[in-house]
């Protein structure tokens, strides 16, 4: 990579040891993808939750965090995804003051850095939202892809360490969705209907995701006549990333970008609702106990934690069953402020923010509760957390509650 | 005389060890019980199988940014593939790679999993960008 003197400075140590092997770090990643040189970022978005780090990940931000303030400072304006941990409600969900203990020094470590503790993936809704063009260094896959997708910034899926690295450099490894070569479609989709449900948006995500399966496929959606609202492209694009490790889709007219293809137009595959009828039946379990309800990933938005509301008013939570309702501190607080998280728990539903469940110690939470059976109306949430033991029911939010009182999936 | 195979330059150190190879795709969140050192997610093609000191060989990476911590943190626990080998992986894979200081390489002529059989003994050279399968000639 050709590297101006102020990084050749950073490589050297001159500007101290965060910067040393954060700018390291990046050239490893950028030689491997064949970028030529840096793009200067203006913000980073950390993903740094404390099941994933583990002891050996949270001892390494604390040696980085050890250094002078003027080395360890970020140079950007840099945000958390969620975390592992909310200090309210752990204990109600069966997570142990071990993994507080360790949430906390993470917690320390980063505001060291002078990173902001925003503990949320839904940043583009709730703390600012990128602009077309504009270079980002974003974690959360599901952040990734609404910025690049509907808002038409830059951002390659930064993991971890480093998103931390481009905070700690201002800069990112241009390639990828860094480049225009990059954001022409590769393969094309036509929508027979548009679906209704956050859960069928999240289907469709699935669907397309599946059919990509892969980072660098571009997928265009044709056929979406009526702009969804931001909620709806939230879970299309959380489940589109999560199935496919996409990172941009392009709906022209309603998307920012309309860059055409990287070739000749592809055949287009049409998908109606037969076929979400069909990927939401994937999951179907008519009958079962149901041990948990979750609504989040991603985190909802105020529009979402109000029609939660609406939906279990009046209601009561079946005893054996958990109701668990994610969300960011800024919209937590204005739940709070607005009566609607008191509506929520008067069902006996738990309401927490800052974490989003698959990212909390997820195993042990369902060790520790004995839980199996999840319902969800996330695609996202479907798909990831059979591995963590538990066996998801994708449905509407209206069917989770009203399983959620049964006791058993409706 | 050793199969060498050719691929884009890649990541981390040289080794050598056993192939796992199958034809679906790898997320350290989405398809590990990380404690116990085996492939957990019930419809991956390796369900049940450990991964530990295993050269891994799948077609691509999964969605999640969480591998880029969770190789490192695996490093810590000794439970940690000994390699990992795609036809093309995402940012998150190449970043957890660097991050944790494991053997990474990508891009052949041909299909990795194909070409990489379970049970051959690989040398990765990652540096390099070689593998040389060492147990068969053909």
């Amino acid at each position: 990579m050709r590297l101006t003197e102020e990084e050749q400075a950073m490589l050297a140590g001159e500007l101290g040891e965060p910067r040393r092997w954060a700018i390291g770090h990046q050239i490893a990643v950028g030689e491997f993808f064949d970028a030529e040189d840096f793009v200067p970022v203006s913000h980073a978005h950390i993903m740094a939750d404390t099941e994933s780090l583990g002891e050996a990940g949270v001892r390494f931000l604390q040696g980085l965090a050890a250094a002078p303030e003027a080395e360890r400072r970020v140079r950007v304006p840099t945000i958390t995804d969620p975390r592992g941990i909310d200090f309210a409600t752990y204990r109600r969900l069966g997570q142990t003051p071990e993994m507080a203990a360790l949430e906390q020094r993470a917690i320390e470590a980063l505001r060291a850095f002078s990173v902001l503790m925003t503990d949320t993936c839904i940043n583009y809704q709730t703390i600012i939202a990128p602009i077309r063009g504009e270079h980002i260094a974003y974690g959360d896959t599901g952040v990734v892809i609404y910025s690049n997708s509907v808002l038409g910034a830059r951002s390659n899926f930064e993991g971890g360490p480093s998103a931390l690295a481009a905070a700690l450099t201002g800069r990112a490894p241009r390639y990828g969705y860094h480049l225009d070569a990059c954001r022409r479609g590769t393969r094309r989709f036509r929508l027979i209907a548009s679906p209704g449900e956050l859960s069928e948006w999240g289907a469709l995500g699935g669907i397309i995701g599946e059919s990509c399966g892969s980072y660098w496929e571009v997928p265009v959606i044709e056929g979406v006549e009526t702009p969804p609202d931001g909620d709806a492209l939230k879970h299309f694009g959380t489940a589109l990333a999560s199935f496919g490790s996409v990172a941009l889709f392009h709906m022209p007219g309603i998307t920012a970008e309309a860059p055409g293809f990287a070739g000749p137009p592809p055949v287009a595959t049409d998908i109606g609702p037969a076929e979400i009828e069909a990927f939401i039946a994937r999951y179907a379990a008519p009958d079962d106990k149901l041990d948990v309800v979750v609504l989040t990933a991603p985190q909802l938005s105020l529009f979402e934690i109000a029609a939660v509301a609406r939906v279990l008013d009046g209601r009561r939570v079946h005893p054996e069953t958990t109701v668990i309702v994610g969300t960011s501190p800024e919209i937590k607080h204005a739940a709070d402020r607005m009566g609607l998280t008191s509506r929520i728990e008067a069902s006996g539903a738990i309401v927490t923010q800052g974490i989003c469940f698959y990212q909390s110690y997820a195993r042990e939470m369902a060790e520790a509760n004995g839980w199996t059976r999840l319902m969800t109306n996330s695609a996202k949430l479907a798909n990831i957390i059979g591995g963590y033991g538990y066996r998801p029911t994708l449905a509407s939010l209206e069917r989770c509650i009203a399983s959620a009182v049964a006791g058993r999936v409706l | 005389m050793p199969i060498l195979l050719r691929c884009h330059k890649g990541i981390g150190p040289n080794v050598t060890g056993t192939a796992l190879v199958a034809t679906d795709n790898f997320s350290a969140r989405y398809d590990l019980d990380r404690k116990r050192g085996v492939f957990s997610r019930p419809n991956h093609k390796l369900f049940g199988q450990s991964y530990v000191d295993r050269i891994l060989v799948f077609d691509t990476a999964k969605g999640g940014v969480a591998t880029a911590w969770m190789l490192h943190e695996m490093v810590a626990r000794g439970t940690v593939p000994r390699a990992l080998i795609f036809n093309r992986v995402n940012p998150i894979l190449a970043q957890g790679a660097a991050f944790g200081a494991i053997a990474l390489v990508d891009r052949f002529d041909g299909d990795v999993t194909r070409i990489f059989r379970t049970g051959d003994d690989l040398r990765v050279d990652p540096t390099a960008g070689r593998v040389e399968i060492l147990n068969r000639d053909e």
